[in-house]
């Protein structure tokens, strides 16, 4: 039997690792069926891998439900990783439908809600603004002393916004509390990364700015686990923002970062096969109910879209989607 | 702890000695910083320097690195940052050193920071301020008026106030606020000694979206804002006594949300609209203001609505093009007089 470094984490920790992998995957690829049989108009823009890499990095981090962990922003294509932050698998359907139910009430779409309580904020911006965003919240973090981190997930494609240097150089410079985490995929294949920079590791960008910066493999899920925490750790410590690449393989294929966990924990006895299949089944059945559930309930009213631009002004419907248009016409409800 | 003593240029109102514009939203500041330690200062050269225009000359020392932060120049990031910090609780004032340079943060202010409530992602209580506005010879790059950039933006505020009164009260209103606002003051009312005036020792606040009448009048309404309230006045004045006419001024103060109230309950009384605004012609907010009230008062009116704007260019540098450019007191005039002959 091989031997493997399970980086601290005992028996009970592995399984709600592997758990919380399985939960993303399967998940993801609920999202993906909804829309393959039309319950979901627009597509999901998971990508093999993604989701449980989030859920690995995430996986690492302090969580509480008090609003005093730490937080980290989820990319668009990692929309699975979600419910290591206690956030309930329905309102995760619910919120992807867009139902009155969910937890943006159908006005935002897919992945990008948030729980800043559960330390938990969806890719809610365009691309490399969310550090920016990051930079500020981390800021904070530390005028206040908090013994607390963010995270920022997002895809090698923002490392070319401007949002992306700016919000790196100011977390930077301002010794912000941030861990950067790029999902380097695409490498070397005929789009992507080669299109939009020269260099083919974006470890290398860490020292540009300053920073502290490593790279790992993202089939290795106890890997990616170790590597965040230990980035994690040191800029709780005082050390700053720090970078974190997660290699992608270079065709897309093999190296399913579950596959490879449930191979390490049968291998290592950390696991039997019997139990990894009963906790795969499970999470199946709960992602076919949560998903029935969610379709099942209403979408919002359509004047629902009208109130909430403002904490304190309410702005007017068109006067033509009165009761009676002419009434409020001459009410002056225009 | 031994609290440092407040800086001597910031006691004025408290020493009952008149303020200009530019000081009164120091005090603002200051105040503001004194009464809610949450409330924190991001900008290009505001610690060390004192601002590009001084309006936060001595915060630094007072307050400190982690209230005071100098920023990289780069308005994207801070402004960014900004709503991160506001997302934790904090109240960031971000200075724009010139407005003009705000356009790189035109993406995390519309698409982010304005949605933030709606989408669910919670208030934003921020405020971008900053020096907008022509008549300094600045040339293009630091002489605009931004707020039609961001008017048709659901979920801002924009604020513009005309004088020291205003300014210190809409301020403070506006870091209260939990939506986010952008503030525009006009450079060239900073140090304008016309405007000094002792504001009242208390802490007051001019409430965000209500408009001001500045002068009464029966003949007319001119609906303005910013530094072309003062031009408005005194064109007003010249036709009271050239003309005999009776001009109504309104100062709009707040432009979004706009004060459609104000705005009609004047025009139903005089039955003429001229609309006076520095910022330039096309997309400008006279046409929002002449279609509500296209709207709400059609039946009063007696004449077209007017509007007296800059033109449509770039501002200028040269002192000669940018006089042409920028409406002037005589244009103000002429549009009255042939309004009011309508």
């Amino acid at each position: 039997m091989a031997e493997h470094d399970a980086h601290g984490l005992g028996r009970a920790e592995l399984h709600q690792l592997y758990r919380a992998l399985v939960l993303a995957k399967s998940a993801d690829a609920s999202l993906d069926s909804l829309h393959r049989t039309g319950s979901l108009e627009t597509s999901v823009a998971s990508r093999p891998g993604r989701s449980e890499v989030a859920a690995a990095a995430a996986f690492a981090l302090r969580r509480a439900d008090d609003g005093t962990g730490d937080l980290m922003v989820l990319s668009g294509s990692s929309a699975g990783a979600v419910f290591l932050f206690g956030l309930d698998l329905v309102d995760f359907f619910r919120q992807h439908l867009g139902r009155a139910t969910g937890p943006t009430r159908g006005r935002d779409a897919g992945g990008s809600w948030l729980d800043f309580s559960r330390g938990f904020v969806g890719p809610l911006a365009s691309h490399g603004t969310m550090i920016e965003v990051m930079a500020g919240v981390t800021l904070a973090m530390r005028l206040r002393g908090e013994d607390r981190v963010g995270v920022v997930l997002y895809g090698a494609e923002a490392s070319a916004a401007g949002a992306w240097h700016e919000g790196v150089n100011f977390a930077a410079a301002q010794s912000c509390p941030l861990v950067l985490v790029v999902e380097n995929d695409e490498w070397g294949s005929n789009r992507g990364v080669p299109r939009s920079s020269r260099l083919s590791t974006f470890q290398a960008k860490g020292p540009g700015y300053g920073i502290g910066s490593e790279s790992v493999d993202a089939a290795d899920a106890l890997a990616v686990f170790d590597s965040i925490r230990r980035a994690t750790g040191l800029a709780r410590a005082g050390d700053g923002t720090r970078l974190v690449e997660v290699r992608y393989p270079v065709d897309g294929s093999a190296a399913d970062p579950t596959w490879v966990l449930r191979t390490r924990m049968l291998e290592s006895g950390w696991a039997t096969t019997q139990e990894l299949d009963a906790l795969e089944s499970e999470v199946a059945g709960a992602c076919t109910a949560a998903s029935e559930q969610a379709r099942a309930e209403p979408v919002p009213e359509g004047r629902d879209a009208v109130p909430g631009v403002y904490t304190d002004v309410e702005l007017p419907a068109p006067w033509t989607r009165a009761l009676h248009p002419g009434a409020a016409l001459a009410e002056g409800a225009l | 702890m031994t609290r440092l003593a407040i800086p001597e240029h910031l006691l004025k109102t408290r020493r009952g000695e008149p303020v200009t514009f530019l000081e009164a939203i120091s005090e603002a500041l200051f105040e503001e910083m004194v009464r809610d330690e949450s409330v924190f200062l991001l900008g290009e050269d505001i610690g060390v320097y004192g601002g590009a225009f001084k309006v936060t000359r001595d915060f630094l020392g007072y307050f400190g690195a982690n209230r005071v932060i100098d920023t990289p120049i780069a308005e994207g990031g801070f402004t960014g940052a900004a709503a991160g910090a506001a997302h934790m609780g904090l109240r960031p004032v971000v200075e724009i050193q010139f407005m003009d340079f705000i356009s790189p943060a035109y993406d995390v202010i519309t698409n982010y920071i304005a949605t933030s409530l709606y989408r669910g992602a919670g208030p934003m209580p921020l405020v971008i301020r900053g020096p907008v506005g022509g008549g300094n010879r600045g040339g293009p790059f630091h002489s605009q008026n931004v707020e039609m950039a961001f008017f048709h933006t659901p979920g801002l505020k924009i604020v513009y106030p005309s004088n020291p009164r205003d300014a210190k009260g809409l301020l403070k209103a506006a870091i209260r606020d939990d939506n986010p606002v952008i503030f525009e003051e006009h450079k060239a009312l900073y140090r304008a000694p016309a405007l000094r005036e002792v504001l009242p020792d208390e802490d007051y606040v001019v409430p965000l979206g209500e408009a001001r009448t500045v002068r009464e009048g029966r003949d007319l309404t001119i609906v303005t804002y910013g530094a072309m309230v003062h031009r408005s006045v005194e064109a007003a004045e010249r036709l009271d006594r050239d003309d005999g006419l009776s001009v109504e001024v309104i100062d709009l103060r707040t432009l979004l949300p706009l004060d459609d109230d104000a705005i009609v309950r004047s025009v139903r009384r005089t039955g003429r609209l001229l609309v006076v605004h520095e910022d330039t012609r096309t997309g400008g907010i006279a046409g929002e203001i002449a279609m509500r009230v296209n709207e709400k008062a059609f039946e009063w009116l007696d004449g077209p609505i007017l509007r007296v704007t800059a033109i449509d260019a770039p501002v200028p540098y040269s002192g000669s093009l940018e006089d042409y450019f920028l409406p002037q007191t005589e244009d103000v005039v002429k549009a009255s007089r042939y309004l009011a002959a309508y």
